[in-house]
């Protein structure tokens, strides 16, 4: 049985978009976002193609700031150090390393297993081996990989199966110790034995880090997340506790979606 | 509430069957009752073995369309309004069974009664007006589930107190008529269980009711005390 939620204001944030608009050169891409991430939670992000979630995900980590004419308004602000990520004076690779992403299609480098998660630490200057392999071993273990590849460390991850490259890529993101992992469709270029080993793995991830997820499948959504913000056109249209917003969402809009009525 | 259609219109056509039988169904149970009651001030034997058939038909009604409700679940991972119907519709088909057992007990009796030659029955027409309270609550119900009225199904949650009071009045009424003559005694139980039959079937339209309530608003408001809206006088 469920048991009784608390009240969305007492539980503690990790982070906040705060007026936040984003513009691809002249096209208005998210417009006044205001929205927060509990800390230690799942938030879903769900909506139909081009509602503008996988852009918000994706100003969290500034992957925007790799291509020029695309400009950021308002704020995302880091808890508890209040530090707003959108900052120019802010570092992006710095960011990176507290934000970390998962892709929808596994995207191992063309390395081994060890050094995929090496690669990370080794950027922060992490070089004795003792403590590579110390990480690296934390890392595959909190991906729920360890036990399948700790006697093949040094062969090539593309060796590995899908759903086994995508836990690396986690296992990879994890070996900075991000506060917040931000998926990216992370399942869905896998089967669904991949699919719920991943999203197994996320419900164990939550009790260390913040999670924010964005999918196309909203069962998905209904599985593994705590929140749900439903997107469209660029504007968030309603946030809440994910049994509210999959049994009773106040917004007909939301209720459309839902209940796949959209359209 | 959406009234749009899904994208998938084989979605639509069946969550369409699904309550288009709740309400056949539910017609039924209606008919049940009003027969049970004829039953007993006509003696009709055949209109007996009439409503024990029609039984056999409610609750394969009860078993199609918890399959098919199971069926969508299945299918169709139904979310929202959607979910809240069909887990809505798996209980009001319980509660519209058992009125239906209990149309039935009230047949049962009819045939026990006139059984034994007693053709006097005490109180008839306190049972009879109960009973036309309990068909005329189960059809506003079923009327406020088609129409997705909340406000109706608050009023017949209230209106269920009309029938406990009913229930209370044919009980004292019958206790009065055993004291006064033993010979009465037989008779005037069976009465008692068709008054509690009645009085029973009154509290299952108020479940039916409450699901009504919670698939427009997706509030659950069993075992909760509330304001009573007062009965409307043109409610049936």
């Amino acid at each position: 049985m469920a048991e009784p939620k608390p009240a969305l204001d007492t539980l503690p944030i990790k982070a906040a978009a705060r007026r936040l608009n984003f513009y691809y050169g002249d096209f208005h891409a998210l417009k006044t976002i205001d929205m927060p991430i509990h800390d230690k939670r799942v938030t879903a992000l769900i909506g139909p193609s081009g509602c503008g979630k996988s852009t918000f995900l994706r100003c969290f980590n500034r992957m925007h700031d790799l291509y020029p004419g695309n400009r950021y308004e308002g704020e995302i602000r880091l808890l508890p150090d209040n530090v707003n990520l959108l900052d120019k004076g802010v570092d992006p690779i710095e960011v990176r390393m507290r934000l970390s992403m998962v892709f929808q299609k596994p995207n191992p480098f063309p390395k081994t297993i060890f050094e995929n998660i090496a690669y990370g630490l080794r950027v922060r200057n992490v070089n004795k081996r003792a403590i590579l392999e110390e990480k690296v071993e934390e890392a595959l273990r909190g991906a729920a990989l360890w036990n399948e590849v700790k006697d093949r460390l040094h062969e090539q991850a593309f060796n590995l199966s899908g759903g086994q490259q995508q836990r690396l890529c986690i296992a990879r993101a994890l070996a900075t110790q991000p506060e917040i992992l931000l998926f990216d469709e992370p399942t869905s270029a896998l089967d669904p034995i991949a699919t719920a080993s991943i999203e197994e793995l996320i419900a164990e991830l939550k009790q260390k880090v913040t999670i924010l997820i964005v999918t196309h499948n909203m069962q998905q959504a209904a599985r593994v997340s705590d929140f749900t913000a439903y997107m469209y056109l660029g504007e968030m249209i309603e946030f809440g506790w994910t049994d509210d917003i999959f049994i009773k969402p106040t917004n007909p809009q939301t209720e459309a979606y839902i209940t796949g009525r959209f359209g | 509430m959406p009234h749009s259609e899904h994208l998938s219109k084989q979605f639509d056509s069946d969550l369409e069957d699904i309550r288009s039988r709740v309400l056949q169904m539910g017609g039924l149970v209606e008919s049940q009752i009003r027969s049970a009651i004829e039953c007993l001030s006509s003696g009709d034997y055949d209109l007996m073995a009439q409503v024990t058939d029609g039984d056999r038909q409610v609750n394969s009604y009860e078993v199609e369309i918890d399959d098919a409700c199971a069926h969508v679940i299945a299918r169709r991972q139904p979310a929202a309004s959607d979910l809240r119907l069909i887990m809505a519709v798996s209980k009001i088909v319980t509660d519209l069974e058992r009125t239906g057992d209990e149309a039935e007990k009230i047949a049962r009796m009819a045939r026990q009664i006139y059984d034994r030659g007693r053709l006097q029955i005490p109180r008839s027409a306190d049972v009879r007006h109960a009973g036309e309270l309990a068909v005329a609550m189960l059809r506003r119900v079923l009327d406020a589930m088609a129409r997705l009225d909340a406000q109706e199904a608050e009023r017949i949650i209230a209106a269920d107190a009309t029938i406990d009071g009913e229930f209370r009045g044919i009980v004292r009424q019958l206790v009065t008529y055993m004291m006064e003559d033993p010979r009465t005694i037989s008779t005037a139980l069976d009465i008692v269980w068709v008054a509690k039959a009645i009085e029973r079937i009154g509290d299952h339209i108020k479940n039916v009711a409450e699901q009504v309530i919670y698939i427009v608003h997706g509030t659950d408001v069993r075992h909760t005390t509330r304001e009573i809206v007062p009965e409307s006088d043109g409610g049936n």
